[in-house]
């Protein structure tokens, strides 16, 4: 379609790059953070919003003047949203960056040739 | 407190209003002109060359999801509920872990210019791409009418224009100056439409916070005692329930709007498009950090704000005001700043509209063009790439039209209740097919079909017969009740629906399409194959 990118490389060399250990392990990495985080994330989001939404009385007690507990548990959503982030950015920039240029490398420079 | 002339906020000037507003349309056309000259190819209309950075793009996310709904809706049901508003906000933000962890950089590394793209990577093209269109075009539509409803709300407030044909004009004007930012700037000029508007919202609202805070010494505790004071001396604005309490459905109805709020965003085709346009998933990932880490930030300072008005305007002044909650914000810069400040507010707030309805336009127009026209119609034939442009033009223009009447007539609509309802599509018609595509080797068309019509008829249907559209006197249609379907929001019933129908779709289906799902994985993880940024 484009004539400026590099030719598609063929269908059994996907399945080759799929099968390699290189690839098997940048797969399971990503899944083994990303599944579990999000689990983590989703359920800690729900529990809030069930305690916003059912517990009134737990959620409006005072904490530090007229700060509640419902405002603190709110702005840690905050803060886990953020931290989440900063783990995330890391994890990819150490564990799978790596892998996947290597691999992008070898399928898209291989194909040039 | 001031009492309110009819039509319009008092001690506001209309003429301090219009001309910021005007300036900032103006500087913005000129950069959408320059943007425009570097504008050629299918990639440069729909995916600005790719070659925007991470953090330009992910300021520019900002723009495009801090619509005025966010903006002047939380502050304002911060300011009238108190803590329930907040909870818009924490599902808002949290909703981006999703698009980080899960679909981002994949989306980025599969797709070209639509979501459709990775939709149909391995499946049958047609149905897939017509399904994919069909949910876009109903997610835009509903945001736009959102933003378009709110532009109508926003005029009389604030430009102190009365009366059904000059907010009419006002919402055509609205309109016609966002197609040309489409037309003439593709992808680029709208992108830095966006990024313009982006940081005017949060320095002004920046400012605005820190001046609240001045006026408390800086301490939160203070602000929120006078808050509660002012709204009546208990602590009803602090606590919540103050707008879903009232009884187990309204409970309910709350939960399900929280289920589609954090799962929407990642669904949002005008938020999915926008990975498109920078070079390497890298900067995908980028752009959705810079874009949670603005996002967060405006959100805090609505929080500051919707309290902020609550303590200095006052919740009653505000429910009476024109524009009512909507006006919590606006109120609030004027007894800060004068007439000046709310002028500047003003502008933002429609400058806000103007740069969401653009980059909801040019989604639409996109996926017409691109999975309608150019891979349904002509089968992925298109002769030349310049005619599938050709068509995005057009469509942009009919869209825009169609925004423009819509608007004029959905003027009297709830504003946040519109915004739900597409996070409501989205959630249920786009995610679970997004998901699925990425991570389910199984996953074949008939799932893909099923999941995105049964999700998309789902939602409309305990739409059209939930108390949010007939019997109630805050409905669309007050007279009539058809109402059988207890909840304003369906995301708790359809979203789940819409999983299950995909899972049952596909195992009742014998297409295997593991084959290309060791392609689409491989390319979605690693990015070999990707498309490169075009070079100028």
């Amino acid at each position: 379609m484009n004539s400026t990118e590099p030719q598609p490389p063929e269908a059994d060399t996907w399945a080759r790059v799929h099968a390699s250990e290189d690839f098997q392990r940048l797969r399971k990495r990503l899944r083994n953070f990303v599944f579990p985080m999000t689990a983590l994330f989703l359920v800690w989001y729900l529990t809030y919003v069930l305690l916003a939404d059912y517990a009134h009385d737990f959620m409006s007690t005072k904490v530090v003047g007229n700060i509640n507990l419902g405002l603190i548990l709110g702005l840690l959503q905050f803060v886990s949203t953020f931290v989440i982030t900063g783990l995330y950015v890391r994890y990819a920039n150490r564990k799978l960056d790596p892998i996947a240029e290597n691999i992008r490398d070898e399928v898209e420079g291989g194909d040039k040739q | 407190m001031s009492t309110l002339a009819q039509g319009s906020v008092e001690g506001g000037n209309p003429l301090v209003n219009i001309g910021i507003f005007g300036a900032f349309v103006v500087v913005t056309l000129v950069i959408v002109f320059r943007a425009s000259r570097n504008t050629k190819t299918a990639s440069d209309y729909y995916a600005a060359g790719r070659s925007f950075s991470g953090p330009q793009n992910g300021t520019a996310i900002a723009g495009d999801y801090l619509s005025a709904a966010s903006f002047l809706g939380i502050a304002g049901a911060i300011a009238v509920y108190g803590y329930d508003g907040f909870l818009y906000s924490i599902g808002f933000l949290v909703a981006w872990l999703v698009a980080l962890l899960l679909v981002a950089e994949l989306l980025r590394n599969t797709g070209k210019f639509t979501m459709g793209d990775v939709l149909a990577f391995r499946m049958r093209q047609r149905p897939v791409r017509a399904a994919a269109a069909t949910s876009t075009l109903a997610v835009s539509f509903f945001y736009l009418l959102a933003q378009m409803a709110g532009a109508g709300g926003l005029v009389s407030l604030l430009l102190g224009v009365e009366g059904d044909v000059g907010q009419g004009v006002v919402i055509a004007v609205v309109g016609i100056v966002m197609i040309i930012y489409v037309l003439v700037g593709g992808m680029k000029g709208t992108t830095w439409v966006q990024i313009i508007k982006a940081s005017l919202l949060i320095a002004g609202t920046a400012v605005m916070t820190v001046w609240v805070l001045g006026k408390y010494g800086l301490n939160l505790s203070e602000l929120l005692g006078s808050a509660s004071q002012a709204a009546g001396g208990g602590d009803a604005l602090l606590n919540p329930g103050e707008q879903y309490g009232e009884s187990g459905t309204t409970q309910l109805d709350f939960l399900s709007l929280g289920i589609a709020l954090v799962l929407g965003t990642a669904g949002l085709p005008h938020v999915l498009m926008r990975f498109y346009t920078v070079p390497t998933s890298k900067e995908a990932r980028r752009s959705v950090v810079w874009a949670i880490a603005w996002i967060g930030l405006f959100y805090l300072f609505t929080l500051v704000l919707g309290y902020g008005a609550a303590a200095l305007v006052g919740t009653d002044t505000i429910t009476n005001a024109p524009g009512g909650e909507n006006a919590a914000a606006p109120l609030l810069a004027l007894e800060l700043g004068g007439p000046v400040l709310l002028g500047f507010i003003a502008a933002v707030a429609f400058a806000t509209i103007l740069a969401v309805v653009a980059g909801l336009t040019i989604t639409a127009s996109a996926s017409f063009a691109h999975d309608v026209y150019a891979n349904v119609i002509k089968k992925g034939k298109v002769d030349s790439k310049t005619t599938e442009v050709k068509v995005a033009r057009i469509t942009a223009c009919v869209i825009g039209a169609v925004a423009i009447v819509g608007g004029i007539l959905a003027k009297d609509q709830n504003v946040a209740f519109l915004v739900a309802l597409a996070f409501a599509v989205a959630a249920s018609a786009n995610l679970p097919t997004i998901l699925y595509s990425l991570f389910w080797k199984r996953f074949n068309t008939r799932g893909a079909l099923w999941s995105i019509y049964g999700g998309l008829t789902t939602t409309l249907v305990l739409i059209v017969f939930s108390p949010a559209v007939s019997g109630s006197d805050s409905a669309m249609i007050p007279g009539a009740d058809f109402a059988w379907f207890p909840l304003s929001n369906p995301g708790i019933v359809s979203i789940p629906l819409s999983f299950l129908l995909g899972i049952i779709g596909t195992m009742t289906s014998k297409e295997h399409l593991e084959g290309k799902h060791k392609e689409m994985e491989v390319r979605s993880l690693t990015g070999a194959g990707a498309e490169k940024a075009t070079v100028h």
